[in-house]
């Protein structure tokens, strides 16, 4: 097991509040989930509950000819039958663009395709039926006629334009950006060193084990719309299904109650779970959808198709001059809607080179339309791109000029003083630790034993390697993400912290839980900021009728964002208890402290009263308070990142493998990350996800990718082809931190939910390549199969 | 309704149950359906995921690869009955200490498959603990905690053992 | 996905089946573990009218040591087989491949028969029982017949099992100190169907080969025999010389179709690498 970075546990004194953050709390509140007894989508049932299931497309681009539901509709249990026409009077379409991204371009988008199926999946029909058995036998009697349009499926093809998609767009760009810093050419030409190299990463999808759900009841008496969603954002679909469904915003409630994995999958708005909730207004009843796997693999969002051409200009010494960047990327037919498909790409260009410190970046984005399933922001979104091409073109530099590659990063990282610090193309850090971070990685890892190590196997025919990635990550972001686009989504949120009268305190949060433990880490920042026992706080989220109006859970911003809400809400609450303390006990407020939920004489420790008390007492014998006391023991406070567009974290990642030079297998030998995300709530909780966010990054640089035909199938859309990263493989993960908290919030806490995710695809491929660096060979084609490496080896 | 059902015996978490079953209907959906526990989840059902896992006279299959009907004078035991009876106690402790889940969808299965180790696999090493648990897909945790909790029950249980019977840990 | 529907029907003994079998014909499906079948119908992928289940047949259950034969009932699960001495004792090699048969839930509900049966070219049985050329047991209502491993692949999923026959055991014959077995596969996971595998049986004279059998998996559309390299084999020594003869005579035994994991170039590729390792590892090993 790792040391963890873990604060000194303080004695259970009456006289020192216990400081939980930074602590390894156990998440007793989810114990829950290890009994059996969470609720997640498709345990839910509500009485005249119906199922739908979609008839959808099984050609990646087709018009629809002729389309008949009438045998469908007669088969046993079928409630109703609907095609795109019918869903369209209930539910408005949507365009997936936003302001700040100049020029992005989609096409209208229908909750069911009314004429026109643009991707191997898409969805032109609803079968409603008393079970979900039942409707999937009733698809079998769906009788469609498909017109088969030329698909596009080629990111390179599709940007040329022979086949437009949708012709009223002209050709299949949906968003292009280049930037270039004044005085590039003349730096770049001058450089005595020029590394170029092409990556590129295959598509691949999160694989939440829990898939897409949706249950949305209509209830016509009082025009209200609930919906049951593990939506990452319920707010923002409170808002879109009242503008697209035409029901008032607080007639739409949301609630999401356990998700099993969500990773940005679930944050966006699906045409299906559009569909769904237009059929419970149809028939004014429930329903439900629950994806199956097959669909997932068809439907959820896909992710990180990018072919990147990167350039490296540095000095003999091995100074970084610059950055010359071109990266194109194929996203669906649509841009998803409301966060745009835009944004990966858009990060990809902002990040690239992230960790250096030099001045100069050009770059150049173009995001195109293919017929393949719709694209858009996955864990990390952007950064596993971003990082693996930074970090693998340094190594490139490295190995020609002849530097070790840690010491070539340590030249190159920007200065842990330099700080507040603007980056080339244009983001803003407060302050990073980048040196910090390589130091001790380089100690966690006896990085010159391991290298001596690989020398002495080297020898032997034993090919190991050893590959670094520095990484930033965004969090914790402002309304510079999507606010300032026109979006509807919140870029602040809110705590609301009440004390109950038998002394439990109840915070309502407007940051969504999905399983790695927000609500967990807001009981420990509660129970600090009140003067509580952990024990004795409960947290929920996740019911727009009930939590405060905020943005959710995204960009790894819970901790930050609702924590510092749930900090502020806190202190006044504890302040506000003394109050009445004070007023029960007729003495100064002054004297007073709230330590381990027990109201105390601040100078003596003598204990007055239990806060069970002050809650007896304010609820129900304020007739003994003075005439113009009023108890307050409800506070709610709200927190917006400001000052910052983003927060932006950094660690340093390195991977050990080892190549079977004969088979081309890799084996994953250990792993390494040091990350500073600012104040650490709970170790234990953000190291295992920072471990889980690794494994996530291996899935994508071994194993994983949606393989399409040339015509737009989808080959291995289940689990026993697509490979997700199982225990079997993976290697340990020693987990290790610094901690720079940021100044914009008194928490302190930056974001760490991803920064697994985006450093490990880079670290993985240096160490592969590194390993096979003495046989002049390089993969540069995520993931790394055996066959990849074969043909790296010229073995094939 | 149109399904062929047939009769059917068994019990499930040591409850009788004596009823028409539908035929194709797997066991996991008739026990999330037909008996409301939900504790057993559907995350691919071909098989290959782990998160259907329930017991059959006493050995771990996939929930999702059995029919209902096959429980026919069987004994089914699932996630809530095991934690209701106790055996998994120590384990579900163990996870919880190790923060060995995070949104728990894999959960179920995973306890089983650790109940099956704890039983059967003693002196598995932390290898060999990943090698019998990748038969079950998680994706939030990094499976690293997970093998710290089994692990973790695996050494207390050999000591204590070793204890009682008198040598020396 | 949920299944389509069907009916069923349990079997109480192998005469139950042969009925069965005889008024549905092409319709009805056998359910022994069901680990594929349930699968591909939870998929949507088979339309059976009625499943036959035959798990509860005790007749066709347990390993049992006959005079020059270990005898395995075609409802024997991975587990049982995992965990038998006597199959460790008498056929090592199908020991050594039990372990990468897919995982524990599986394993307790999978059966011998049911892999045989169905054959896939992936799959580490058919690959074991072709090298040791084991004896499939197959009953009908007219009796009992008895094929070699052989003659028992026949293609893609289709075997020497006729309709209204069923597959009711394997016999395999028994290890001596002269045999040498070695089974490796190469799967991107544990647990995974093979993306090449090779189950070698050799038996010797001394340190000459004198009889041989190469078995691959995943280089076919069934479990496959090299005839050309195991002949290049034959009457040799194990050393690298004998070995890179019979890796250049697996060009002309394999023509493997590529797949998502790998296409033919690397299929061929790792065929060799994994003769040469299981070959080497053979002339370390004793049995």
């Amino acid at each position: 097991m790792n040391a963890r970075n873990e604060l000194p546990i303080q004695p259970d004194s009456v006289t020192t509040q216990r400081n939980y953050v930074g602590q390894s709390v156990p998440r007793t509140g989810a114990k829950k989930l290890l009994e059996g007894r969470g609720t997640y989508l498709d345990d839910i049932r509500l009485p005249r509950l119906v199922h739908v299931v979609y008839f959808r497309s099984p050609h990646a681009h087709a018009r629809i000819k002729h389309l008949d539901l009438s045998q469908a509709r007669k088969q046993p249990g079928v409630v109703a039958v609907f095609d795109g026409h019918d869903v369209a009077q209930f539910c408005t379409p949507w365009v997936g663009v936003l302001g700040h991204l100049k020029g992005i371009r989609s096409a209208p988008q229908y909750a069911i395709a009314p004429e026109r199926a643009c991707w191997q999946g898409e969805a032109v029909a609803a079968i409603v039926a008393q079970t979900r058995r039942q409707a999937e036998d009733a698809l079998d009697h769906v009788v469609a006629d498909w017109d088969v349009l030329p698909a596009v499926t080629d990111m390179q093809a599709s940007l040329d334009g022979k086949v437009v998609i949708h012709p009223e767009l002209g050709d299949n760009k949906c968003f292009n950006r280049a930037l270039v810093t004044e005085g590039f050419e003349d730096a770049f030409s001058k450089a005595d060193v020029v590394v170029e190299k092409v990556y590129e990463f295959s598509r691949h999808t999160g694989v939440t084990n829990e898939p897409r759900g949706i249950l949305a009841d209509y209830n016509p008496a009082d025009n209200m719309l609930t919906v049951y969603q593990g939506t990452q954002a319920p707010n923002m679909m409170q808002d879109i299904f009242s503008r697209h469904l035409n029901i008032p915003e607080s007639n739409v409630r949301v609630i999401c109650k356990d998700v099993g994995g969500s990773f940005g999958i679930k944050v966006h708005v699906y045409a299906d779970e559009m569909a769904t909730a237009a059929i419970s207004v149809m028939l004014k009843r429930p329903v439900k959808f629950a994806a199956d796997r097959i669909e997932s693999f068809l439907t959820d969002i896909h992710a990180r198709e990018h072919k990147v051409k990167i350039k490296l200009a540095c000095t003999q010494q091995g100074d970084i001059i610059a950055f010359d960047m071109v990266d194109l990327t194929g996203i669906g037919p649509y841009s998803v809607y409301p966060r745009t498909s835009g944004i990966e790409g858009n990060q990809v260009v902002n990040l690239t080179g992230g960790p250096y410190k030099h001045k100069h970046y050009k770059a150049q984005l173009d995001v195109v339309f293919t017929n393949k399933n719709v694209t858009c922001q996955y864990r990390a979104v952007g950064h596993p791109i971003a990082m693996a091409v930074t970090e693998g073109i340094v190594d490139e530099a490295a190995r020609k000029i002849g530097m070790d590659p840690a010491d070539f990063r340590r030249r190159n990282l920007i200065a842990d003083d330099a700080y507040p610090y603007t980056f080339p193309s244009g983001v803003k850090f407060e302050k990073l630790s980048h040196h910090q971070c390589l130091d001790k990685l380089m100690a966690l890892m006896d990085y010159p034993e391991l290298r001596k190590e690989q020398q002495a196997l080297r020898a032997k025919g034993v090919y190991r390697g050893i590959g670094l990635a520095a990484m930033i990550e965004v969090t914790n972001p402002s309304p510079a993400f999507y606010g300032v686009g026109g979006a509807r989504i919140s870029a602040q949120d809110g705590a609301t912290i009440r004390l109950d009268p038998a002394g439990m305190v109840n915070v309502l949060v407007s940051v969504t839980e999905q399983g790695q433990g927000t609500e967990a880490i807001f009981t420990q920042i509660a129970a600090t900021a009140v003067g509580v026992k952990v024990e004795n706080v409960r947290v929920i989220t996740g019911d727009t009728a009930v939590t405060p109006y905020g943005g959710g859970t995204w960009a790894s911003r819970g901790a930050g964002i609702g924590g510092e809400a749930v900090l502020q809400a806190g202190k006044v609450l504890r302040s506000h208890i003394l109050d009445v303390a004070a007023a029960i006990l007729k003495i100064d407020v002054a004297t007073l402290d709230l330590v381990n939920g027990v109201v105390i004489d601040k100078l003596t420790g003598l204990e007055h009263m239990p806060i069970s008390e002050v809650g007896r007492v304010a609820y129900f014998r304020p007739d003994t308070l003075p005439m113009d006391f009023q108890s307050e023991l409800t506070v709610t406070r709200h927190y917006t990142p400001r000052e910052y567009g983003f927060t932006f974290t950094n660690g340093i990642q390195a991977s050990y493998v080892e190549v079977d030079t004969e088979t081309g297998f890799v084996t994953l030998l250990k792993h390494w990350c040091v990350e500073d995300c600012g104040t650490v709530i709970n170790p234990m909780l953000v190291d295992e996800q920072i471990r889980g966010g690794i494994v996530q990054g291996i899935g994508g640089a071994m194993f994983e990718e949606c393989i399409y035909s040339e015509e737009g199938q989808l080959l291995n859309g289940s689990m026993a082809d697509y490979l997700v990263p199982m225990a079997g493989e993976m290697p340990d993960m020693i987990i290790a931190h610094v901690q720079t908290p940021t100044k914009t919030s008194e928490l302190g806490a930056k974001g760490a939910g991803e920064a697994g995710t985006a450093g490990a695809p880079g670290a993985v491929m240096n160490a592969i390549n590194d390993a096979l660096a003495p046989l002049n060979a390089n993969v540069s084609v995520q993931p790394f199969t055996p066959q990849r490496v074969l043909a790296a080896l010229g073995k094939i | 309704m149109s399904d062929r059902c047939m009769h059917a015996q068994f019990t499930v978490n040591g409850e009788s149950v004596d009823a028409q079953v539908p035929v194709r209907m797997h066991l996991v959906d008739y026990l999330r359906d037909e008996m409301g526990l939900t504790g057993s989840h559907l995350g691919c059902e071909h098989g290959v995921c782990g998160a259907c896992q329930v017991m059959v006279d006493g050995q771990v299959v996939r929930g999702c690869l059995t029919l209902a009907v096959q429980a026919d004078g069987k004994n089914i035991q699932t996630i809530e009955g095991l934690t209701e009876n106790r055996e998994l106690q120590q384990l579900q402790a163990a996870f919880l200490k190790h923060n060995a889940f995070q949104c728990g969808f894999c959960s179920a299965g995973m306890l089983l498959t650790a109940l099956d180790i704890t039983r059967h696999h003693k002196h598995a090493s932390r290898d060999e603990i990943k090698e019998l648990i990748s038969g079950n897909y998680c994706r939030c945790t990094g499976y690293q905690a997970i093998v710290d909790a089994i692990e973790f029950v695996l050494h207390t249980n050999l000591s204590s053992s070793s204890t009682q019977s008198g040598v020396k840990a | 996905m949920k299944s389509p529907d069907f009916d069923y029907v349990k079997a109480k003994n192998i005469e139950d089946v042969f009925a069965s079998l005889h008024t549905y014909k092409d319709s009805a499906q056998i359910l022994a573990g069901g680990q594929s079948l349930l699968a591909m119908l939870n998929l949507r992928m088979a339309n059976p009218q009625i499943l036959i289940d035959i798990s509860g047949i005790d007749s066709m259950k347990g390993i049992d040591k006959l005079s020059s034969a270990l005898r395995i009932g075609a409802l024997t699960t991975h587990n049982e087989i995992l965990n038998s001495d006597l199959v460790k004792l008498h056929v090592p090699l199908l020991a050594q491949a039990v372990p990468y048969v897919a995982h524990l839930a599986i394993r307790n509900k999978g059966t011998i028969g049911g892999s045989l049966a169905l054959g896939d070219p992936a799959a580490e049985y058919p690959a074991v029982a072709l090298a040791l050329n084991a004896t499939l047991v197959i009953q009908s209502s007219k009796g009992e017949r008895r094929v070699k491993a052989h003659d028992f692949f026949l293609s893609l999923y289709r075997t020497a099992v006729q309709s209204e026959e069923v597959l009711v055991a394997v016999e395999f014959p028994l290890a001596t100190s002269n045999h040498r077995f070695v089974f490796l596969e190469l799967a991107r996971r544990k647990g995974d169907y093979a993306m090449v595998g090779l189950a070698v049986a050799l038996t010797m004279d001394g340190k000459t080969i004198r009889e041989c059998a190469l078995s691959f998996m995943a280089m076919d559309d069934k479990p496959v025999l090299a005839p050309n390299a195991m002949k290049a084999l034959t009457g040799q020594h194990i050393h690298p010389e004998s070995i890179l003869l019979a890796q250049n005579a697996l060009d002309t035994d394999l023509d493997p179709p590529g797949d998502l994991q790998a296409n033919a170039s690397t299929k061929k590729h790792l065929a060799r690498v994994l003769l040469s390792r299981a070959l080497t590892q053979a002339g370390e090993s004793h049995v």
